[in-house]
C-alpha cells in the first residue's frame, strides 16, 4: 500500500508543478477508522495529504461533473469505467481529465467490517501480506482481506483501470473463476412473490436518505425524479410505495450505465445493498445486448441507442 | 431524588407491568446490523447491548412521516372541503433506554416545536404523553463527545429516570414525578443502600473519564457571524460533501420539516416529512431561484446552525449533542468536530 501512497503522491506534486491542471482528486485519511474520504489537493503543500488504502469506497468519477477546468483524478477500475460513461454521454472532455489508473485489489466498506467483528472498531490495519488487522476495546480479530471485501468488489471482473494517461502500479491479476451474478441468480430463481418480498424486505429500513443516489456518478441529473414538485412523480414519505418507487425506477435509469462501483452501499448508513437492483440490470444488459457500461467512449449506453440486431421482436 | 436498586431478575417482570398503563418503545436491532427506537411487540424487551442505535430516538415524538389532516373536495361527501385529524393516541408512553444525550436532545427540539407563540400539536402531544427511561452510558464509543457539549453519559437534564446497569443491578434515579409515576406502575420500590449510591456517583465519574472525544465552542460565540460566514475553508469543509440527508436524518437535534400535498383525484392527505439542509429542494422559492444553490452554501448553513446561530439566538451552548452519529455515518466523513474546532481556533 506504501508503494501506492508513494507513487500517487509523485504523480500528483509532478501534476501540479507542471501546473496543467486546476486540482488533483484523490483521498485523504479519515478521522474515524474504516473510512478514507475524497479531497482535491491544489498546491503542493496539500500533496502529503493524499493517500490510499482499502477504504476508498467512493467512486471520484461523482466529482467531475461540477467543477471546472481540467482536473487529474486517482481512479480505480470501476471509477474508471464511471469516467468513461461520463465521457461516453458527454458529461466530461476527455481532454479535460487526467486519469491516473489506480489498479485495485478490491475495498473494504465498514458495514461488512462490522458485521463481522461486531464491537465497536478502533483501529483496522492491513498488512501487505493480504492480512487485516481489526482491533476494538481490549479485542484484536485477524481476518483475510478476501473475507472482507465488499460484495461489488469480490465480484469485480474490471479491477484494472479502462482508459488512463498513466497507471500508479502494474495491473493486477484478475481471477477467471469470478462468479458474477450468483446474487442475481439466487434472486431470480425465486417465486415472483418472494422476489418482491426480497426487495421490499431489502429496502424496508431505508430513510431516504438519498445517500446512494448521491454517492452514484451516473445519478447527476439537475433534478432528479422524486425533487420533482410538479408534477410530483413520487410521495416523499417512509411508506412503502414511494420509498421502492424511488429504488426502482433510480435502479433503472443507472441501467447499462451502472459500473457496479458499490459507492451506493458503501455511502447508505443503513447499510442496504441496493446493488441486488442495479446488478440484474447489469447482467440483463450482458445477456441481451453483450453490453457492459464504461468499457468504451465511443458508444453510447445499451438503453440509450438501438440496433437492428435488437433481441427484442418488437423491436425489429 | 430517590434512587431505587432493581434486580435483573425483576427487570422483565416490571417491565411487563408498567405495559398496563404504557406503551412501551425502546432501542431495537434491525435489518443488517442497524439499530432504532420504536414500539416494544407484547413480550418484546429494548435491547440494552446497542450503545448509539443507528436512528435517533426522535422519531418516536417526531416520525419521519405524519398525516397532518386529510381532506376530501367531494361535494357528495359529509367531509367536503374540512379538514380531519385522523385519529392519534397521545396514551402514555415509557422510551426506555433511551441515552442521555438523546433525551437532552429532545429538550433543545422542544425550543423548536414548543414556543410561546406557537405550539406544534404534533410534536408537543407526542413529547407530553412521553416518559423518559434512560440508561446512563458506562462504557461510551469512541466518538461520543457529549461531555464538552453539556449533556455527558449520566446528564439527566431530558430525563425522567436514569438507570445505570452496575452489571449485578441496575440503580435507578427518579428525576421527576412522571419518573415517579413509570416506577410506580413497574412495581419497583426497593430504596438503594448508601454503598450503592456511592457506586453510582463513581460510575458517573469514570464514564465521564472515558469520553476523551472533545469540542470547543467557546470563541464560536465570541466571533462574528459574517467573519465566520466568510472563511474560506467552506471550500474545503464542504468539498466531498454528497448533499445526502444521512447527517441531518440521524441527528437527534435536527427538527426540519416539509409539508406536501398528496392528493389522488378528490381526496388527498397533508403530510409532515422530515426535510434536510442539505438537499437543494430545501431553499428553492417558487420562482425556481435558490438562495443556497451550492453545495458549499448548504454545508455552511448546516454548522453555522448548529455551531453558531443556535449559540447567538438562545446562549445555551451548540446544537448538538455530541451523540456522535454524524461523524461515524456520514458516507464522506465530514466531521462535526474538526469543523468545530476549525470554527472556532482559526
Amino acid at each position: 500500500m506504501q508503494t501506492y501512497i508513494d507513487k500517487i503522491r509523485e504523480i500528483a506534486a509532478r501534476l501540479i508543478k507542471d501546473d496543467t491542471i486546476e486540482m488533483v482528486l484523490g483521498f485523504q485519511e479519515g478521522t474515524i477508522p474504516m473510512i478514507s474520504p475524497p479531497i482535491s489537493v491544489r498546491t503542493a503543500d496539500d500533496v502529503e495529504k493524499l493517500t490510499w488504502s482499502s477504504h476508498c469506497c467512493i467512486n471520484l468519477a461523482n466529482y467531475l461533473t461540477d467543477v471546472k477546468g481540467k482536473v487529474a483524478v486517482f481512479a480505480k477500475g470501476c471509477d474508471c469505467r464511471s469516467i468513461v460513461n461520463h465521457i461516453a454521454e458527454g458529461k466530461v472532455k476527455r481532454e479535460d481529465v487526467v486519469i491516473i489508473g489506480v489498479p485495485c485489489n478490491g475495498m473494504m466498506e465498514r458495514h461488512t467490517i462490522n458485521n463481522v467483528f461486531g464491537d465497536e472498531i478502533e483501529e483496522v490495519v492491513e498488512e501487505d501480506d493480504g492480512t487485516v488487522i481489526v482491533r476494538g476495546k481490549g479485542r484484536e480479530e485477524k481476518y483475510r482481506k478476501s473475507d472482507l471485501l465488499r460484495q461489488s468488489c469480490r465480484v469485480c471482473v474490471h479491477k484494472n483501470p479502462v482508459l488512463y494517461d498513466e497507471l500508479v502500479a502494474d495491473p493486477v491479476d484478475v481471477p477467471e473463476d469470478i462468479k458474477r451474478y450468483e446474487e442475481v441468480e439466487k434472486v431470480e430463481a425465486l417465486e415472483i412473490d418472494d422476489r418482491w418480498n426480497f426487495f421490499a424486505d431489502l429496502i424496508s429500513t431505508c430513510i431516504r436518505c438519498y445517500a446512494c443516489r448521491d454517492a452514484c456518478p451516473t445519478c447527476y441529473c439537475p433534478t432528479c425524479f422524486v425533487d420533482e414538485a410538479q408534477p410530483q412523480w413520487v410521495g416523499k414519505g417512509d411508506e412503502e410505495p414511494d420509498v421502492m418507487t424511488f429504488h426502482i425506477l433510480r435502479a433503472f435509469h443507472t441501467a447499462g450505465r451502472c459500473t457496479d462501483c458499490g459507492a451506493c452501499v458503501s455511502s447508505c448508513p443503513m447499510t442496504i445493498n441496493m446493488r441486488a437492483f442495479t446488478k440484474k440490470l447489469e447482467k440483463d444488459c450482458l445477456d441481451l445486448w453483450d453490453w457492459e457500461a464504461g468499457l468504451t467512449p465511443d458508444m453510447r449506453p445499451a438503453l440509450e441507442t438501438y440496433t437492428p440486431n435488437d433481441p427484442e421482436d418488437n423491436f425489429k | 431524588m430517590r434512587i431505587l436498586q432493581i434486580q435483573k431478575t425483576d427487570w422483565s417482570a416490571g417491565l411487563e407491568k408498567s405495559r398496563q398503563e404504557y406503551t412501551l418503545f425502546g432501542p431495537v436491532k434491525e435489518g443488517n446490523n442497524i439499530s432504532k427506537f420504536r414500539e416494544l411487540a407484547a413480550g418484546e424487551e429494548p435491547d440494552f447491548s446497542i450503545s448509539t442505535t443507528t436512528m435517533s430516538p426522535k422519531s418516536v415524538v417526531f416520525p419521519q412521516s405524519e398525516v397532518m389532516f386529510t381532506f376530501t373536495t367531494d361535494s357528495a361527501s359529509p367531509d367536503c372541503n374540512i379538514m380531519k385529524v385522523p385519529e392519534k393516541s397521545y396514551s402514555p408512553r415509557a422510551i426506555i433506554g433511551i441515552r442521555p444525550f438523546d433525551a437532552a436532545a429532545m429538550s433543545i427540539v422542544k425550543m423548536n416545536f414548543d414556543t410561546p407563540d406557537y405550539r406544534d400539536p404534533y410534536w408537543c402531544d407526542a413529547y407530553e404523553a412521553c416518559t423518559f427511561i434512560g440508561l446512563a452510558v458506562t462504557d461510551p464509543e469512541s466518538c461520543d463527545f457529549s461531555t464538552s457539549t453539556g449533556t455527558g453519559p449520566f446528564d439527566i437534564s431530558g430525563l425522567d429516570v436514569l438507570l445505570v446497569d452496575t452489571g449485578e443491578y441496575f440503580l435507578a434515579e427518579v428525576v421527576t414525578e412522571k419518573g415517579s409515576t413509570w416506577i410506580h406502575s413497574a412495581g419497583f420500590n426497593n430504596e438503594a443502600d448508601a454503598e450503592s449510591i456511592e457506586g453510582l456517583h463513581s460510575m458517573r465519574e469514570e464514564a465521564k473519564k472515558k469520553i476523551v472525544s472533545t469540542v470547543e465552542f467557546d470563541t464560536i460565540n465570541k466571533k462574528e457571524t459574517l467573519e465566520l460566514y466568510n472563511e474560506s475553508y467552506w471550500d474545503s469543509i464542504s468539498f466531498s460533501c454528497l448533499n445526502c440527508g444521512t447527517c441531518t436524518y440521524v441527528c437527534p437535534t435536527c427538527w426540519c420539516f416539509d409539508i406536501q400535498d398528496e392528493t389522488a383525484h378528490k381526496n388527498g392527505r397533508r403530510m409532515k416529512n422530515w426535510d434536510s439542509c442539505m438537499f437543494p429542494n430545501f431553499t428553492i422559492h417558487t420562482t425556481g431561484h435558490n438562495p443556497r444553490n451550492t453545495k458549499r452554501m448548504r454545508v455552511r448553513q448546516r454548522f453555522m446552525h448548529k455551531l453558531k446561530y443556535h449559540q447567538s439566538k438562545y446562549d445555551k451552548g451548540i446544537l448538538c449533542v455530541g451523540c456522535g452519529r454524524c461523524v461515524t455515518l456520514c458516507p464522506v466523513n465530514i466531521d462535526i468536530r474538526e469543523v468545530c474546532k476549525q470554527m472556532n481556533n482559526s
